[in-house]
C-alpha cells in the first residue's frame, strides 16, 4: 500500500455553534435517510402495521362502538382516523430507539463521539430522519384512510389549512415522542430491548386516551387520566381541525383548548427529553 | 517535555471494579506505544479515556498538547480512532462513510469528497467504493475503518486491537500501513493481545493488568527483565530424565523445570551458545539420547505470563475476579 502521510491537523471549525450544530445534524440525517433506502423492508413494515390498524378498527370495531349518541359505523370511522394517525407516529418512535441502540451496539456512536462534531447532532439527525419517514408513512396512511371512506368536514366545516395544521400537530407529537424513544434507545443494551422497551409504554399512553373510544363512556377516574393525557390533546386537536365527530365536550382544559394544549405538551416533551437524551448520549458507553 | 500522549494517574471505576487504577503513560511524538494486556486489564478503558469517550474519575491526560478533560473537542480534532469499537456504517458505501466522517471532522463537502476518493485509492478500496460496507470482507472493513480514522491525517492515532480477527495476510497488510503511518511522523497508541504485534510494531510496550501499568520498556528490556536465556532439552527415554536433570543442574543458574509427559527439561543459563555446546557434549558423554535441544530466549509471552502471574500473587488481588470481566462488560 502506498504511503499515508500525516499532514495538517484540521482547522478549528468555521461558523457559529448553532450553524455547526444544524450542519452536523443534517449530515447525520442524510446518513440515516440513505440507510432507509438501503433497508426498504423497514420502511415497508413500518407502513403495514398502521394500515392494519386502520382496516381492523374500521371493520371489526366500527359496528359496535358508540361515539357520543351515535352508533353509526361511518361516524366511528371518521372519529377513529385522528386517533390512528396519532398512534402511528408514536409507535414509530420504537424504531428510533432501536436504531440508536443499534448504533451504540455496533460502535458507531463511539466513532461519532470521537469526532469534533456538535454534541446533539447524532440524535437530532436521527430524529429528523425519522420525522421524514413518519411523514411519508402518514401520507400513505391518509390515502388508505380516504380509501376506506374517511372524510374531513363530516361534523362542521374545515379547510385545507386546518387539515394541514392537524397533520402538523400529529407530526410534532411524533417528533416529541421520538426523543423519548431516543432516551430509551440510549438506556438499554441491545436493539431488541429498545424495540420492546420502546413499545411497551406506548400501549397505555395511546389506549388510555380518546384515540379509539369516546372518553365520555369511561369511569370518571379513567376519564380524567385520558383527558389530561398529552396524547389525547393532539387527537382532540386533529379531530377539531378535521371537523370529525366524537370530539370531547369535557371541561378539562386540554379538551377545551386542544390545539394549544397539543403544542404546549409537545414542546415541553421535546425540551425535557431532548435535554435528557443529549446528556445521556454524552456519557453513553456501549 | 511531555509526549504526544501523556497520562498521569488515570483512575476509572465502574461500580466496584477499578478498571483503571492509576495509569501513567507517555508516548513521545512519532513513536508507537503498545498497550499489552489480557481481556479486562483496562486497555480499552484507557484508550476510551484518552480519546474523550470516557471521563476518568481522576488523573490528567494531555493528547497532542491539549488537555483531554478541559478541551475534549480540540483533542477530537487532532486524533483518529480505529479498532474494535469505532465502527463504520455497514449500510453506507465506503465512499459515503468516508465523506460523512470527513464532513463531521468539519471539512467542507467538496474537500471531504476528494479526500474520500484519495483514501479509497490508497487503501485499495476504489473498486468497492460504491458498494455498501456490509458486502466487504473482514480485511476490507478494517481498512475502511482505518481510512476513516485517517481522514484528517491526525497527528495522534489510537488503535484498539486493530488486527483482532484478521487472517495473517490481512494482518501483515495492516501492519505495513501502520508502519508507513509511523514513518510519516504519526504518534500511535495501540492496544493488542498479540505479543507478536506489539513486538513488531511498538517502540515501547506497556504491560497492563488490573488497571495498572505493571511494566514498561522496549521489547528487549522487558525480555531481559524476565530473565535471560534458557536451555531446553527433550530426552528420548523417560528414564534419562533424572540424569539429564543432574547435568543441567551443574550448568544451570537456577531451578530446572521438568515436564514429565513431554520429557522436556528447562533451566535458566548464562553463557549462550558456548554453554549449550558444553551441555550437549556432557549429555552425549553420559549416553543420553536427545530428541531436541536448544537455547531459548524469552518471548513476550513469557514476559507477560511472568509479570501478570507475579502481580496476581503479591498484590493479593485474587478476590477481584470481577476485574476479569472484559472492558466492554465493565463499561456497561
Amino acid at each position: 500500500m502506498s504511503a499515508v502521510t500525516p499532514t495538517v491537523p484540521t482547522a478549528a471549525p468555521a461558523g457559529s455553534a448553532v450553524g455547526r450544530s444544524v450542519r452536523d445534524s443534517l449530515i447525520v440525517a442524510k446518513r440515516n435517510l440513505i440507510r432507509m433506502t438501503r433497508i426498504p423492508e423497514m420502511v415497508i413494515f413500518g407502513l403495514i402495521q398502521p394500515i392494519m390498524f386502520v382496516v381492523l378498527f374500521t371493520y371489526v370495531f366500527g359496528g359496535s362502538m358508540k361515539i357520543g349518541a351515535s352508533t353509526s359505523a361511518t361516524d366511528y370511522k371518521n372519529f377513529l382516523m385522528a386517533g390512528i394517525f396519532a398512534q402511528t407516529v408514536t409507535f414509530a418512535t420504537a424504531g428510533s430507539g432501536a436504531g440508536i441502540a443499534d448504533d451504540m451496539h455496533k460502535g458507531l456512536v463511539d466513532r461519532f463521539r470521537s469526532l469534533p462534531m456538535a454534541r446533539g447532532a447524532v440524535l437530532t439527525g436521527r430524529t429528523l430522519a425519522d420525522l421524514v419517514q413518519t411523514a411519508l408513512t402518514l401520507l400513505v396512511l391518509a390515502v388508505v384512510a380516504l380509501l376506506v371512506g374517511w372524510r374531513v368536514g363530516t361534523d362542521g366545516s374545515t379547510n385545507a389549512g386546518k387539515v394541514v395544521a392537524a397533520f402538523g400537530l400529529v407530526l410534532l407529537l411524533g417528533y416529541a415522542f421520538t426523543w423519548i424513544g431516543a432516551l430509551i434507545g440510549l438506556s438499554v443494551r441491545t436493539p431488541e430491548a429498545a424495540t420492546s422497551g420502546g413499545l411497551v409504554w406506548l400501549f397505555p399512553v395511546t389506549f388510555l386516551s380518546n384515540a379509539f373510544v369516546d372518553t365520555g363512556n369511561m369511569t370518571p377516574w379513567l376519564r380524567h387520566i385520558a383527558e389530561w393525557n398529552p396524547f389525547s390533546a393532539t387527537v382532540q386537536a386533529a379531530r377539531v381541525l378535521f371537523a370529525n365527530p366524537g370530539r370531547s365536550t369535557s371541561e378539562a382544559w386540554p379538551m377545551q383548548h386542544p390545539v394549544w394544549a397539543s403544542l404546549a405538551y409537545s414542546v415541553l416533551i421535546i425540551a425535557i427529553f431532548r435535554t435528557l437524551a443529549v446528556r445521556k448520549y454524552r456519557s453513553a458507553t456501549a | 517535555m511531555p509526549g504526544a500522549i501523556h497520562a498521569e494517574g488515570l483512575v476509572k471505576t465502574f461500580g466496584d471494579v477499578r478498571a483503571l487504577d492509576g495509569v501513567d503513560l507517555d508516548v513521545p511524538e512519532g513513536t508507537v506505544l503498545g498497550l499489552l494486556g489480557p481481556n479486562g486489564a483496562g486497555k480499552t478503558t484507557a484508550v476510551r479515556c484518552l480519546t474523550t469517550l470516557l471521563r476518568p474519575d481522576s488523573g490528567r491526560a494531555v493528547v497532542a498538547g491539549v488537555d483531554v478533560l478541559r478541551h475534549p473537542d480540540a483533542v477530537r480534532r487532532s486524533i483518529g480512532l480505529s479498532g474494535q469499537f469505532a465502527a463504520v456504517d455497514e449500510y453506507l458505501t465506503g465512499r459515503e462513510n468516508l465523506q460523512m466522517v470527513g464532513q463531521l471532522y468539519q471539512m467542507r463537502a467538496k474537500a471531504a469528497k476528494a479526500r474520500a476518493a484519495e483514501l479509497l485509492e490508497q487503501f485499495h478500496l476504489a473498486d468497492a467504493a460504491d458498494r455498501p460496507a456490509k458486502t466487504y470482507s473482514g480485511g476490507m472493513r478494517r481498512r475502511l475503518d482505518l481510512a476513516a480514522a485517517l481522514v484528517v491525517s491526525p497527528p495522534v492515532m489510537f488503535m484498539d486491537e486493530p488486527t483482532t480477527g484478521l487472517d495473517p495476510r490481512n494482518r501483515q497488510q495492516l501492519w505495513e500501513v501502520i508502519q508507513q503511518l509511523v514513518a510519516g511522523g504519526t504518534t500511535l497508541l495501540l492496544t493488542t493481545q498479540y505479543l507478536e504485534e506489539a513486538d513488531h510494531l511498538a517502540h515501547d510496550i506497556a504491560v497492563v493488568d488490573h488497571g495498572r501499568v505493571i511494566a514498561q520498556g522496549t521489547s528487549d528490556q522487558l525480555k531481559a527483565r524476565t530473565g535471560g536465556e534458557r536451555v531446553e532439552v527433550v530426552v528420548h527415554e523417560r528414564e534419562h530424565i533424572g540424569t539429564a536433570a543432574e547435568v543441567l543442574r551443574v550448568f544451570g543458574k537456577g531451578d530446572t523445570t521438568v515436564e514429565e509427559h513431554t520429557r522436556k527439561l528447562t533451566v535458566p543459563v548464562t553463557g549462550g551458545a558456548k554453554l549449550l555446546a558444553e551441555v550437549i557434549r556432557e549429555l552425549d558423554a553420559r549416553g543420553i539420547e536427545i530428541d531436541d535441544v536448544g537455547l531459548r530466549r524469552p518471548t513476550l509471552d513469557d514476559v507477560f505470563l511472568s509479570l501478570t502471574g507475579h502481580v496476581a500473587e503479591t498484590a493479593g488481588r485474587d478476590e477481584t475476579s470481577d476485574a476479569e470481566t472484559s472492558d466492554k462488560e465493565a463499561v456497561k
